[in-house]
């Protein structure tokens, strides 16, 4: 999209408004506000789309494409990342036409081992940085913990904003801590979690969403999957408006990752409809949209089993990670 | 990775719930009984396709209605106590929630309208409304309006809401201890009839409910009917003005909902996308065929292009078609003469000057369609602006000042509805308290509440329906 097809009145000059502290609040407090009824409505109305047939096994096989196959314990082993890196490739092992995930999403001390077991098949390795999940370290330290996962091989990292920051005020703080983790990214691309669990409030989502793209997120992503309320229809919703508005503003487009309660086939098919229906079709690709999840692909593999063969299995016809 | 489409399947709800027989008489002291005068066809507006054949009641029709409802009134509903007449207007909401998806799939089917409206938003408000009403039978006395009923309830609904008119003018008829005689629409018969199955499976007692069938001429002779103590009628504006002259002398007690042309009102400071999609819930809601629709959209200039681009990024986005698919969100334009005031309006807003804009979308080649539509650069002067479409045809107006859009949202003839989007809770207050409208809705639009009372200003009638409000009508 080039300059001249920008929505009107969305002429701010996006780029230039982090010069102080309060332009950008100035600008964030600026955007239209999101009313919570109006929003959560829209979204249980898009809910209630029905994705039946051929549409479901599109949908099915898109959502398959766009999971981030994630385990982020403390427990975690390198068996249990090998395993995951062989599920993200061959999702179903028994049917070759089943997509392969679009990443697999671990700690940075995991990158190697699962760098090493997807191999060169096209699955993205990500990992989480910046003091995953709370953020609460200093700067240096969240540069050096980033600095380590792409030296380790990392495609993609999934870092979290500094809520403290953002809930104070101080927007700026959190605008120049993006800016120098994407710088310290290097190639890889950069999702920012905005935790929107602790944000509080829709109009909240909506600011954090713009200034992680003001900043030079690829991605922003709902939650860290450690904090509840994570990744609801209506949250997911609002980040779709900003992006889509943000390319209509600035040309570029950015992606949305929803993470953490996407549980169910069904669940991320609503996703689907929201995607299609409110950034457009345009995000419809795992480039421009992921789920971080981890049970969510044996259900979409089950209803895609049930999808091709007619008939329902039980868990024990797919793997458990 | 090439670019995928979700393009959704059809996902049509199956109609073999309903059973539609070929033909319906007269639901008249408690039995279906044959009509004396002819009989007219009710159609599918989405197929063009003869669901049945109903009786249209004559004048003798009307009074042997007329006098079972006294005959129950005198002998059995005006005599039972509230809390025992509750007791069946419980019954009947149940029996309308568990057979819900009948009565969703029949209202889509005789009217148009898509199913995920009469599912989600028709059938729960009628059965809401019974409940609602059930709950005030044995409390008349705190009402503050009397809890004496006015005796037999002569009502004439319209097509667009068949059942939600009917649980409107019925629910609060029968618990304040009334009897009724009810005219559904000509072109939407069938939810009254399967209503009626309702009624007597609910055992409700005979003559408390009667529905007659047919078109004006029946719906004249009910309202002129001598021994008919109360006229409730929902319509147009021309009609409802007839009735008035023809209620006017005696001692009929009267109440009309009539036409409407709301302003939706957006102002700068508004929750744009909530405002883009309560503006099209405004107006394409049911086809806009909804009388208090905010057909007329009022935005503040510095945000009008603004709020026009997502508005027409929004409308390509809905999904007109068959009815009965649970995606559709703009169903079939409910008859042909209808669809043909619609296109003579939008036509006169084109030979005007207004800019006219419609949505992209493939109509059906069958039934009668039209696609969402807005019209720009319309003035106050232009019939698009005056007139009441009744279709989803939206006229959007701008203003500069909060003034500048009172004046011209109260400008019209009409005072049913309004909205008014804005995050500044004191320039809702303010400007809810100038618009002449009986309703004003603040950042949302077309939400209807059994217990939040509703009703006009000026031409769009008097009276209110809903609430402790909607009691007085039928108390004395």
């Amino acid at each position: 999209m080039d300059a001249e097809e920008h929505a009107p009145g969305t002429t701010a000059a996006p780029l230039d408004v982090a010069r102080s502290d309060a332009s950008l609040r100035r600008f964030l407090h600026g955007l239209p506000g999101v009313d919570q009824v109006g929003a959560e409505a829209r979204a249980a109305a898009l809910g209630t789309r029905s994705i039946k047939t051929t549409a479901k096994a599109t949908a099915l096989d898109l959502a398959i494409s766009m999971v981030d196959l994630t385990t982020l314990e403390g427990a975690d082993t390198q068996g249990k990342v090998r395993a995951l890196g062989a599920k993200a490739v061959h999702p179903d092992p028994s049917d070759a036409s089943c997509p392969r995930v679009a990443a697999v999403c671990v700690y940075p001390d995991m990158v190697a081992t699962a760098k090493a077991a997807v191999g060169a098949s096209g699955v993205k390795v990500a990992a989480v940085a910046t003091a995953f999940p709370s953020g609460r370290a200093a700067l240096d330290i969240k540069l050096a913990d980033t600095r380590d996962a792409v030296e380790a091989g990392a495609d993609e990292i999934d870092m979290v904003i500094d809520r403290g920051a953002f809930l104070s005020g101080r927007y700026l703080e959190v605008y120049e801590e993006i800016v120098a983790v994407r710088e310290a990214c290097g190639p890889a691309h950069l999702k920012v979690i905005l935790e929107t669990g602790e944000l509080a409030t829709y109009d909240n989502v909506r600011r954090a969403s713009w200034l992680a793209m003001l900043a030079g997120g690829h991605f922003i992503k709902t939650s860290t999957g450690k904090v509840q309320p994570a990744a609801t229809l209506p949250v997911t919703m609002i980040m779709l408006e900003a992006v889509r508005d943000f390319r209509e503003a600035t040309g570029v487009q950015i992606g949305v990752k929803p993470a953490g309660g996407i549980r169910s086939a069904k669940d991320a098919i609503k996703n689907l409809v929201v995607v299609n229906e409110v950034a457009g079709p345009d995000w419809l690709d795992p480039d421009w949209f992921r789920f971080g999840a981890s049970t969510l692909l044996n259900d979409l593999l089950m209803q895609r089993i049930k999808l091709t063969t007619g008939r329902y299995t039980g868990p024990d016809y797919v793997t458990v990670d | 990775m090439a670019r995928t489409e979700l393009e959704y399947a059809p996902a049509p709800e199956s109609r073999s719930i309903v059973d539609i027989k070929a033909s319906y008489g007269l639901f008249v002291g408690g039995e279906f009984v044959d009509g004396h005068g002819s009989s007219f066809k009710t159609v599918n507006p989405a197929t063009e396709e003869v669901l049945a054949e109903v009786a249209e009641a004559d004048e003798h029709d009307v009074d042997l209605a007329v006098k079972a409802a006294r005959r129950a009134y005198d002998r059995v509903w005006s005599r039972m106590p509230g809390s025992e007449r509750a007791k069946y207007l419980f019954r009947i909401a149940r029996i309308i929630a568990e057979r819900s998806r009948e009565l969703a799939v029949l209202e889509s089917i005789d009217n148009g309208k898509p199913i995920r409206e009469a599912r989600d938003v028709d059938v729960p408000i009628v059965a809401a409304h019974f409940f609602y009403y059930a709950g005030w039978a044995d409390k008349l006395r705190h009402s503050g309006y009397g809890e004496t009923p006015l005796g037999v309830a002569a009502q004439v609904i319209p097509w667009n809401f068949p059942l939600m008119m009917l649980a409107w003018k019925v629910a609060p008829a029968l618990a304040c201890g009334n009897t009724v005689v009810l005219k559904p629409a000509e072109t939407t018969p069938l939810t009254a009839l399967l209503f009626a199955e309702i009624c007597q499976q609910a055992e409700l007692p005979p003559g408390v409910v009667n529905i007659v069938t047919g078109a004006g001429a029946t719906g004249q002779a009910l309202v002129g009917h001598p021994d008919v103590d109360k006229v409730a009628f929902t319509g147009s504006t021309e009609v409802g003005k007839a009735i008035a002259r023809s209620v006017a002398g005696t001692d009929k007690r009267l109440t009309l909902e009539l036409g409407g042309k709301a302003a939706n009102i957006v102002f700068d400071d508004a929750p744009l996308d909530q405002a883009v999609e309560g503006v099209v819930n405004g107006i394409f809601f049911n086809q806009g065929h909804v009388c208090c629709a905010g057909s007329r959209l009022l935005v503040q200039e510095s945000v009008a292009e603004e709020v026009l681009h997502r508005l027409k990024r929004r409308m390509a986005t809905l999904r007109v078609g068959d009815p009965l698919d649970k995606n559709t969100d703009v169903g079939a334009i409910n008859s042909p003469e209808q669809l043909a005031r619609i296109r003579e309006l939008s036509e006169a807003g084109e030979a005007e000057g207004a800019e006219r804009w419609t949505a992209p979308c493939q109509l059906p080649d069958t039934g009668w369609w039209f696609a969402p539509t807005l019209f720009t650069d319309v003035t106050q002067a232009h019939r698009i602006a005056r007139e009441e479409i009744f279709g989803p045809v939206l006229s959007v107006l701008t203003f500069r000042t909060p003034a500048e859009a009172v004046a011209k949202a109260n400008n019209t003839p009409y005072g049913l509805s309004a909205g008014i989007w804005s995050d500044k809770g004191s320039r809702i207050l303010q400007v809810a308290s100038q618009l002449r409208a009986g309703v004003v809705w603040a950042n949302t639009f077309n939400q209807f509440d059994p217990t939040s009372p509703f009703g006009g200003y000026k031409e769009s009638g008097q009276g209110r329906e809903g609430g402790r409000h909607g009691l007085e009508a039928y108390l004395r």
